[in-house]
Protein backbone atom coordinates (compact mmCIF):
# COMPACT_ATOMS: atom_id res chain seq x y z
CA UNK A 1 0.00 0.00 0.00
CA UNK A 2 1.20 3.03 -0.74
CA UNK A 3 1.53 5.77 1.81
CA UNK A 4 -0.04 8.96 1.34
CA UNK A 5 2.30 12.02 0.35
CA UNK A 6 4.77 13.14 1.43
CA UNK A 7 7.25 10.63 0.45
CA UNK A 8 9.65 9.32 2.52
CA UNK A 9 12.39 11.71 0.76
CA UNK A 10 10.10 14.53 1.24
CA UNK A 11 9.57 14.15 4.81
CA UNK A 12 13.26 13.99 5.83
CA UNK A 13 13.76 17.01 3.75
CA UNK A 14 11.27 19.05 5.88
CA UNK A 15 12.57 17.72 8.59
CA UNK A 16 15.96 18.35 8.30
CA UNK A 17 14.77 21.66 7.18
CA UNK A 18 13.35 22.66 10.42
CA UNK A 19 16.01 21.42 12.71
CA UNK A 20 18.65 23.89 10.53
CA UNK A 21 16.38 26.60 9.77
CA UNK A 22 14.57 27.39 13.76
CA UNK A 23 15.80 24.37 15.83
CA UNK A 24 19.90 24.94 15.50
CA UNK A 25 20.23 28.95 15.78
CA UNK A 26 18.30 28.53 19.49
CA UNK A 27 20.51 26.09 20.24
CA UNK A 28 23.42 27.94 19.18
CA UNK A 29 22.18 30.75 21.21
CA UNK A 30 21.91 28.47 24.67
CA UNK A 31 23.63 25.23 24.16
CA UNK A 32 26.52 25.73 21.30
CA UNK A 33 27.59 22.20 22.13
CA UNK A 34 24.04 20.75 21.14
CA UNK A 35 24.47 23.62 18.25
CA UNK A 36 27.18 21.54 16.73
CA UNK A 37 25.30 17.85 17.50
CA UNK A 38 22.30 19.06 15.25
CA UNK A 39 24.16 20.07 12.59
CA UNK A 40 26.00 16.79 12.37
CA UNK A 41 22.17 15.16 13.19
CA UNK A 42 21.07 17.44 9.70
CA UNK A 43 23.63 16.37 7.85
CA UNK A 44 22.97 13.20 8.37
CA UNK A 45 19.09 13.40 7.29
CA UNK A 46 20.41 14.89 4.07
CA UNK A 47 22.21 11.54 3.57
CA UNK A 48 19.47 9.72 4.11
CA UNK A 49 17.32 11.88 1.95
CA UNK A 50 19.54 10.89 -1.11
CA UNK A 51 20.02 7.58 0.20
CA UNK A 52 16.02 6.87 -0.75
CA UNK A 53 15.88 8.08 -3.53
CA UNK A 54 19.55 7.06 -5.07
CA UNK A 55 20.45 4.27 -3.16
CA UNK A 56 18.58 1.80 -4.26
CA UNK A 57 19.16 2.18 -8.56
CA UNK A 58 22.48 2.53 -6.98
CA UNK A 59 23.23 -0.54 -5.08
CA UNK A 60 21.65 -2.55 -8.28
CA UNK A 61 24.27 -0.85 -10.83
CA UNK A 62 27.00 -2.33 -8.51
CA UNK A 63 25.53 -5.17 -7.85
CA UNK A 64 25.30 -6.25 -11.93
CA UNK A 65 28.69 -4.91 -12.36
CA UNK A 66 30.10 -7.03 -9.72
CA UNK A 67 28.40 -10.17 -11.40
CA UNK A 68 29.83 -9.13 -14.23
CA UNK A 69 33.15 -9.18 -13.45
CA UNK A 70 33.36 -11.55 -11.46
CA UNK A 71 31.80 -14.11 -14.13
CA UNK A 72 29.01 -15.52 -11.38
CA UNK A 73 25.72 -14.33 -9.38
CA UNK A 74 25.85 -14.11 -5.35
CA UNK A 75 24.32 -11.44 -3.09
CA UNK A 76 26.07 -8.10 -2.96
CA UNK A 77 27.45 -8.61 0.27
CA UNK A 78 28.93 -12.15 -0.70
CA UNK A 79 30.28 -10.81 -4.23
CA UNK A 80 32.37 -7.89 -2.23
CA UNK A 81 33.46 -10.20 0.21
CA UNK A 82 34.95 -12.34 -2.93
CA UNK A 83 36.07 -8.74 -4.66
CA UNK A 84 38.00 -7.80 -1.38
CA UNK A 85 39.48 -11.27 -0.86
CA UNK A 86 41.03 -11.54 -4.65
CA UNK A 87 42.46 -7.67 -4.16
CA UNK A 88 44.22 -8.28 -0.59
CA UNK A 89 45.56 -11.66 -1.87
CA UNK A 90 46.89 -9.73 -5.51
CA UNK A 91 44.50 -11.84 -7.60
CA UNK A 92 43.67 -8.55 -8.91
CA UNK A 93 45.47 -5.24 -9.18
CA UNK A 94 44.65 -1.49 -10.11
CA UNK A 95 46.10 -2.77 -13.53
CA UNK A 96 43.05 -4.26 -14.78
CA UNK A 97 40.66 -1.47 -16.16
CA UNK A 98 37.09 -3.16 -15.72
CA UNK A 99 38.22 -3.38 -12.07
CA UNK A 100 38.93 0.31 -12.01
CA UNK A 101 36.04 0.98 -13.79
CA UNK A 102 33.80 -0.78 -11.36
CA UNK A 103 35.08 0.79 -8.11
CA UNK A 104 34.99 4.11 -10.01
CA UNK A 105 31.21 3.77 -10.98
CA UNK A 106 30.32 2.08 -6.83
CA UNK A 107 32.83 5.22 -5.10
CA UNK A 108 30.90 7.88 -7.37
CA UNK A 109 27.49 6.48 -6.80
CA UNK A 110 28.04 5.96 -2.84
CA UNK A 111 29.51 9.74 -2.66
CA UNK A 112 26.91 10.92 -4.76
CA UNK A 113 24.92 9.99 -1.28
CA UNK A 114 27.29 10.48 1.49
CA UNK A 115 28.82 14.17 0.37
CA UNK A 116 28.20 15.07 -3.26
CA UNK A 117 29.97 18.60 -2.55
CA UNK A 118 33.82 16.33 -1.99
CA UNK A 119 35.65 17.33 -4.31
CA UNK B 1 26.18 12.76 24.84
CA UNK B 2 28.24 13.81 27.97
CA UNK B 3 26.44 15.26 31.33
CA UNK B 4 29.16 16.58 33.27
CA UNK B 5 28.04 16.84 36.96
CA UNK B 6 29.33 19.63 38.55
CA UNK B 7 30.15 17.27 41.53
CA UNK B 8 32.38 15.79 39.45
CA UNK B 9 33.94 19.15 38.26
CA UNK B 10 34.20 20.00 42.62
CA UNK B 11 36.08 16.93 42.87
CA UNK B 12 38.30 17.26 40.39
CA UNK B 13 38.75 20.95 41.80
CA UNK B 14 40.16 20.24 45.21
CA UNK B 15 42.24 17.87 43.39
CA UNK B 16 43.85 20.32 41.32
CA UNK B 17 44.24 23.00 44.45
CA UNK B 18 46.30 20.30 46.34
CA UNK B 19 48.38 19.16 43.62
CA UNK B 20 49.22 23.06 41.93
CA UNK B 21 49.91 24.04 45.93
CA UNK B 22 52.51 21.39 45.89
CA UNK B 23 54.10 22.17 42.45
CA UNK B 24 53.79 26.20 42.61
CA UNK B 25 53.83 26.39 46.22
CA UNK B 26 52.26 27.42 48.62
CA UNK B 27 47.94 27.69 48.47
CA UNK B 28 46.91 27.45 44.60
CA UNK B 29 43.28 28.73 44.08
CA UNK B 30 41.55 27.09 40.80
CA UNK B 31 39.63 29.42 38.66
CA UNK B 32 36.81 28.76 35.71
CA UNK B 33 37.51 24.88 35.90
CA UNK B 34 35.47 23.58 32.36
CA UNK B 35 36.22 20.46 30.79
CA UNK B 36 36.54 20.55 26.77
CA UNK B 37 34.78 18.41 24.28
CA UNK B 38 36.22 15.07 23.93
CA UNK B 39 35.82 11.55 24.60
CA UNK B 40 34.32 10.20 28.03
CA UNK B 41 37.50 8.00 28.67
CA UNK B 42 39.94 10.69 27.33
CA UNK B 43 38.83 13.82 28.60
CA UNK B 44 40.97 17.64 29.02
CA UNK B 45 39.71 20.18 30.99
CA UNK B 46 41.17 23.95 31.06
CA UNK B 47 41.47 26.22 34.28
CA UNK B 48 43.74 28.92 35.84
CA UNK B 49 45.19 27.75 38.85
CA UNK B 50 46.43 31.47 41.13
CA UNK B 51 49.39 30.72 43.23
CA UNK B 52 51.92 33.11 45.48
CA UNK B 53 49.60 36.12 43.49
CA UNK B 54 50.46 34.50 39.84
CA UNK B 55 47.99 33.60 37.67
CA UNK B 56 48.88 30.08 35.44
CA UNK B 57 46.46 29.34 32.65
CA UNK B 58 46.78 25.32 32.38
CA UNK B 59 45.17 22.20 31.14
CA UNK B 60 44.48 18.71 32.32
CA UNK B 61 45.10 16.17 30.23
CA UNK B 62 43.05 12.55 32.29
CA UNK B 63 41.87 9.23 31.71
CA UNK B 64 39.45 8.89 34.36
CA UNK B 65 39.70 5.16 36.42
CA UNK B 66 36.25 4.34 36.15
CA UNK B 67 35.91 4.06 32.37
CA UNK B 68 37.39 1.28 30.51
CA UNK B 69 39.20 2.39 26.70
CA UNK B 70 38.29 0.39 24.09
CA UNK B 71 40.57 -2.17 23.02
CA UNK B 72 41.81 -0.76 19.65
CA UNK B 73 42.54 2.81 22.32
CA UNK B 74 44.34 0.44 24.44
CA UNK B 75 46.29 -1.21 21.70
CA UNK B 76 47.63 2.21 19.80
CA UNK B 77 47.07 5.52 21.88
CA UNK B 78 50.16 5.92 24.73
CA UNK B 79 48.93 6.54 28.40
CA UNK B 80 49.35 9.70 29.82
CA UNK B 81 52.43 8.96 31.66
CA UNK B 82 53.87 7.90 28.46
CA UNK B 83 52.36 11.26 27.04
CA UNK B 84 53.40 13.67 29.91
CA UNK B 85 57.18 12.28 28.91
CA UNK B 86 57.15 12.40 25.19
CA UNK B 87 56.04 16.25 25.56
CA UNK B 88 58.43 17.08 28.14
CA UNK B 89 60.96 15.06 25.50
CA UNK B 90 59.66 17.50 22.33
CA UNK B 91 59.70 20.78 24.35
CA UNK B 92 63.19 19.93 25.81
CA UNK B 93 64.35 19.51 21.93
CA UNK B 94 62.86 23.43 21.07
CA UNK B 95 59.30 21.71 19.66
CA UNK B 96 56.83 24.38 19.99
CA UNK B 97 54.61 22.13 22.14
CA UNK B 98 52.48 22.61 25.68
CA UNK B 99 54.98 22.78 28.24
CA UNK B 100 54.04 19.68 30.50
CA UNK B 101 54.37 20.62 34.58
CA UNK B 102 53.35 18.14 36.65
CA UNK B 103 51.92 14.62 36.77
CA UNK B 104 48.91 13.48 39.23
CA UNK B 105 49.53 10.71 41.73
CA UNK B 106 47.46 7.54 41.93
CA UNK B 107 46.45 8.41 45.62
CA UNK B 108 45.10 11.97 43.97
CA UNK B 109 41.88 9.60 41.93
CA UNK B 110 41.41 11.58 39.16
CA UNK B 111 42.70 7.92 37.23
CA UNK B 112 45.87 8.67 34.78
CA UNK B 113 46.25 12.49 34.93
CA UNK B 114 49.02 15.72 33.92
CA UNK B 115 49.02 19.04 34.23
CA UNK B 116 50.88 21.29 31.12
CA UNK B 117 50.38 24.53 30.40
CA UNK B 118 47.71 25.98 28.02
CA UNK B 119 49.02 27.22 24.94
CA UNK B 120 46.98 30.34 22.80
CA UNK B 121 45.21 30.29 19.85
CA UNK B 122 42.75 28.28 18.21
CA UNK B 123 42.70 24.83 16.81
CA UNK B 124 39.89 24.96 14.45
CA UNK B 125 40.64 24.36 11.12
CA UNK B 126 37.49 26.68 9.32
CA UNK B 127 38.74 29.75 11.51
CA UNK B 128 42.41 29.20 10.05
CA UNK B 129 41.55 29.19 6.58
CA UNK B 130 38.69 31.51 6.75
CA UNK B 131 39.07 34.33 9.01
CA UNK B 132 40.66 37.64 8.04
CA UNK B 133 42.71 37.50 11.48
CA UNK B 134 44.56 34.72 10.41
CA UNK B 135 45.27 36.35 6.92
CA UNK B 136 48.99 36.90 7.56
CA UNK B 137 49.52 33.43 9.48
CA UNK B 138 48.35 31.75 6.53
CA UNK B 139 51.45 32.35 4.30
CA UNK B 140 53.33 30.98 7.34
CA UNK B 141 51.55 28.32 8.84
CA UNK B 142 52.75 25.55 5.89
CA UNK B 143 56.63 26.48 6.52
CA UNK B 144 56.33 26.69 10.26
CA UNK B 145 54.96 23.22 10.49
CA UNK B 146 57.71 22.09 8.23
CA UNK B 147 60.27 23.67 10.89
CA UNK B 148 59.25 22.25 13.47
CA UNK B 149 58.35 18.77 12.65
CA UNK B 150 62.04 18.59 11.44
CA UNK B 151 62.74 19.76 15.70
CA UNK B 152 60.53 16.93 16.48
CA UNK B 153 61.57 14.42 14.59
CA UNK B 154 65.69 15.52 15.93
CA UNK B 155 64.05 14.64 19.51
CA UNK B 156 67.32 12.54 21.37
CA UNK B 157 65.84 8.99 21.47
CA UNK B 158 67.41 8.83 24.65
CA UNK B 159 65.12 11.42 26.17
CA UNK B 160 61.90 9.47 25.17
CA UNK B 161 60.33 7.01 27.59
CA UNK B 162 59.82 3.47 25.87
CA UNK B 163 57.70 3.76 22.37
CA UNK B 164 56.17 1.32 20.28
CA UNK B 165 58.30 1.39 16.92
CA UNK B 166 56.05 1.25 13.95
CA UNK B 167 57.05 0.71 10.26
CA UNK B 168 55.30 0.53 7.27
CA UNK B 169 54.17 -3.23 7.56
CA UNK B 170 52.84 -3.08 11.00
CA UNK B 171 50.73 -0.49 9.60
CA UNK B 172 49.49 -2.29 6.68
CA UNK B 173 48.86 -5.15 9.11
CA UNK B 174 47.29 -3.29 11.62
CA UNK B 175 44.87 -1.87 9.13
CA UNK B 176 43.97 -5.15 7.45
CA UNK B 177 43.11 -6.18 10.94
CA UNK B 178 40.84 -3.33 11.40
CA UNK B 179 39.37 -4.56 8.08
CA UNK B 180 38.84 -7.92 9.11
CA UNK B 181 37.17 -6.71 12.32
CA UNK B 182 34.64 -4.74 10.63
CA UNK B 183 31.93 -6.99 9.17
CA UNK B 184 32.11 -5.53 6.30
CA UNK B 185 34.13 -6.05 2.85
CA UNK B 186 36.17 -2.72 1.40
CA UNK B 187 37.12 -3.47 -1.97
CA UNK B 188 39.13 0.12 -2.58
CA UNK B 189 40.82 -0.09 1.06
CA UNK B 190 41.82 -3.72 0.09
CA UNK B 191 43.36 -2.24 -3.57
CA UNK B 192 44.74 0.46 -1.91
CA UNK B 193 46.49 -1.89 0.96
CA UNK B 194 47.73 -4.04 -1.71
CA UNK B 195 48.91 -1.18 -3.49
CA UNK B 196 51.07 -0.05 -0.69
CA UNK B 197 52.62 -3.16 0.53
CA UNK B 198 54.01 -3.86 -2.91
CA UNK B 199 56.10 -0.70 -2.64
CA UNK B 200 56.22 -0.05 0.76
CA UNK B 201 59.50 1.66 2.12
CA UNK B 202 62.01 -0.33 3.70
CA UNK B 203 62.50 0.06 7.71
CA UNK B 204 64.96 3.10 8.48
CA UNK B 205 68.25 1.75 10.56
CA UNK B 206 67.36 4.80 13.26
CA UNK B 207 63.65 5.17 13.65
CA UNK B 208 62.90 8.65 14.48
CA UNK B 209 59.65 10.04 17.03
CA UNK B 210 57.01 10.45 15.09
CA UNK B 211 54.23 12.08 15.94
CA UNK B 212 51.26 10.16 14.74
CA UNK B 213 48.31 13.14 14.18
CA UNK B 214 50.21 16.03 13.18
CA UNK B 215 47.69 17.98 10.69
CA UNK B 216 45.29 20.61 10.70
CA UNK B 217 43.25 21.01 14.02
CA UNK B 218 45.78 18.85 16.28
CA UNK B 219 47.94 22.23 16.15
CA UNK B 220 46.89 25.89 17.86
CA UNK B 221 47.66 29.27 15.91
CA UNK B 222 47.36 32.81 16.71
CA UNK B 223 47.84 35.85 14.24
CA UNK B 224 51.41 35.10 13.90
CA UNK B 225 50.98 31.62 12.94
CA UNK B 226 51.71 27.51 15.02
CA UNK B 227 51.80 28.34 18.60
CA UNK B 228 51.45 24.88 19.82
CA UNK B 229 51.52 21.22 18.55
CA UNK B 230 48.62 19.42 19.99
CA UNK B 231 47.40 15.78 20.63
CA UNK B 232 50.63 13.29 21.06
CA UNK B 233 48.38 10.65 21.49
CA UNK B 234 49.79 8.50 18.79
CA UNK B 235 53.78 9.05 19.50
CA UNK B 236 55.26 6.12 18.31
CA UNK B 237 59.21 5.37 16.60
CA UNK B 238 59.20 5.22 12.92
CA UNK B 239 59.63 6.77 9.59
CA UNK B 240 59.96 10.88 9.84
CA UNK B 241 57.69 10.83 6.51
CA UNK B 242 54.63 9.18 7.87
CA UNK B 243 54.24 12.62 9.79
CA UNK B 244 54.52 14.84 6.41
CA UNK B 245 52.51 12.67 4.45
CA UNK B 246 49.62 12.66 6.97
CA UNK B 247 49.99 16.28 7.28
CA UNK B 248 48.90 16.41 3.29
CA UNK B 249 46.21 13.96 3.76
CA UNK B 250 43.17 15.59 1.44
CA UNK B 251 40.54 15.62 4.81
CA UNK B 252 43.12 18.06 6.45
CA UNK B 253 43.02 20.83 3.82
CA UNK B 254 39.33 21.22 4.86
CA UNK B 255 38.08 22.55 1.85
CA UNK B 256 41.49 24.08 0.71
CA UNK B 257 42.60 21.29 -1.36
CA UNK B 258 44.69 23.25 -3.79
CA UNK B 259 46.99 23.64 -0.61
CA UNK B 260 47.95 20.38 0.24
CA UNK B 261 50.23 21.10 3.04
CA UNK B 262 47.27 21.20 5.91
CA UNK B 263 45.35 23.73 3.52
CA UNK B 264 48.20 26.14 3.84
CA UNK B 265 50.77 25.47 1.30
CA UNK B 266 52.18 23.24 -1.50
CA UNK B 267 54.00 19.87 -0.51
CA UNK B 268 57.06 21.71 -1.71
CA UNK B 269 56.83 24.78 0.39
CA UNK B 270 56.86 22.18 3.38
CA UNK B 271 59.95 20.02 2.39
CA UNK B 272 61.91 22.50 1.67
CA UNK B 273 61.05 24.26 5.52
CA UNK B 274 61.66 20.77 6.72
CA UNK B 275 64.96 20.12 5.08
CA UNK B 276 65.92 23.91 6.07
CA UNK B 277 65.51 23.22 9.99
CA UNK B 278 67.87 20.00 9.42
CA UNK B 279 65.26 17.71 8.63
CA UNK B 280 66.68 14.86 6.25
CA UNK B 281 66.20 15.17 2.59
CA UNK B 282 62.18 14.17 1.91
CA UNK B 283 62.25 11.70 -1.07
CA UNK B 284 58.56 12.78 -3.00
CA UNK B 285 57.87 9.11 -3.99
CA UNK B 286 58.37 7.86 -0.08
CA UNK B 287 55.81 11.02 0.46
CA UNK B 288 53.67 9.67 -1.99
CA UNK B 289 53.98 6.74 0.22
CA UNK B 290 52.84 7.81 3.05
CA UNK B 291 49.97 10.41 1.91
CA UNK B 292 48.72 7.33 0.11
CA UNK B 293 49.03 5.23 3.49
CA UNK B 294 47.36 8.36 5.29
CA UNK B 295 44.56 8.22 3.15
CA UNK B 296 43.74 4.64 3.92
CA UNK B 297 44.46 5.59 7.56
CA UNK B 298 41.83 8.00 7.71
CA UNK B 299 39.58 6.23 6.20
CA UNK B 300 39.36 3.19 8.06
CA UNK B 301 39.44 5.14 11.25
CA UNK B 302 36.34 6.15 10.17
CA UNK B 303 35.17 2.95 9.84
CA UNK B 304 36.09 2.07 13.40
CA UNK B 305 34.55 5.60 14.89
CA UNK B 306 31.59 4.02 13.70
CA UNK B 307 32.55 0.94 14.82
CA UNK B 308 32.40 2.08 18.27
CA UNK B 309 28.98 2.76 18.33
CA UNK B 310 27.51 -0.02 16.25
CA UNK B 311 29.86 -2.55 18.65
CA UNK B 312 27.98 -0.66 21.87
CA UNK B 313 31.15 0.43 23.21
CA UNK B 314 30.00 4.14 23.02
CA UNK B 315 26.71 5.36 21.92
CA UNK B 316 27.50 8.48 19.76
CA UNK B 317 25.31 9.79 16.66
CA UNK B 318 28.71 11.74 15.93
CA UNK B 319 30.82 8.85 15.95
CA UNK B 320 28.08 6.93 14.31
CA UNK B 321 27.96 9.52 11.14
CA UNK B 322 31.81 9.55 10.68
CA UNK B 323 31.41 6.09 8.82
CA UNK B 324 29.63 7.79 6.01
CA UNK B 325 33.01 10.12 5.54
CA UNK B 326 34.93 6.69 4.74
CA UNK B 327 34.20 7.31 1.02
CA UNK B 328 35.38 10.74 1.26
CA UNK B 329 38.85 8.77 1.27
CA UNK B 330 37.69 6.06 -1.34
CA UNK B 331 37.10 8.81 -3.84
CA UNK B 332 40.86 10.41 -2.86
CA UNK B 333 42.35 6.71 -3.35
CA UNK B 334 41.36 6.32 -6.26
CA UNK B 335 42.36 9.44 -7.68
CA UNK B 336 45.91 9.17 -6.03
CA UNK B 337 46.45 5.61 -7.34
CA UNK B 338 45.55 7.28 -11.23
CA UNK B 339 47.97 10.42 -10.77
CA UNK B 340 50.38 7.64 -9.65
CA UNK B 341 50.18 4.78 -12.57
Amino acid sequence: MAQDRPTAAELLTAIADFLREEATPALDRTEPRLGFQMRVAVNSLAILEREIRLGHDADLREHARLAKLLGHGGTLSELNYELARQLRSGVRDERDPALMAHLEATTADKIAIANPKWR
Amino acid sequence: MTVHKPIEAESVAAVLAAAAGRHFGGIAVIEGLSRESGGASRQTWRFDAVAAGRRHELILRRDPPSLGKTDRERSVAIDRATEFRVLAAAHKAGVQAPEPLFELAAGDGLGEAFVMRRASGTAIARKLLRDAAYDSARGKIAGQLGEILARLHATDPVTLPPLVRREAADHIASLRRSLDDLGQAQPVFELALSWLDRRKPPPLDRPVLVHGDYRTGNYLADETGVTAILDWELAHLGDPIEDLGWLCVKSWRFGAIDRPAGGFGSREELWAAYQRAGGRPVDPQRAHWWEVFGTVHWGIICLNQAWKHLSGSIRSMEHASIGRRAVETQVDLLQLLKNAA
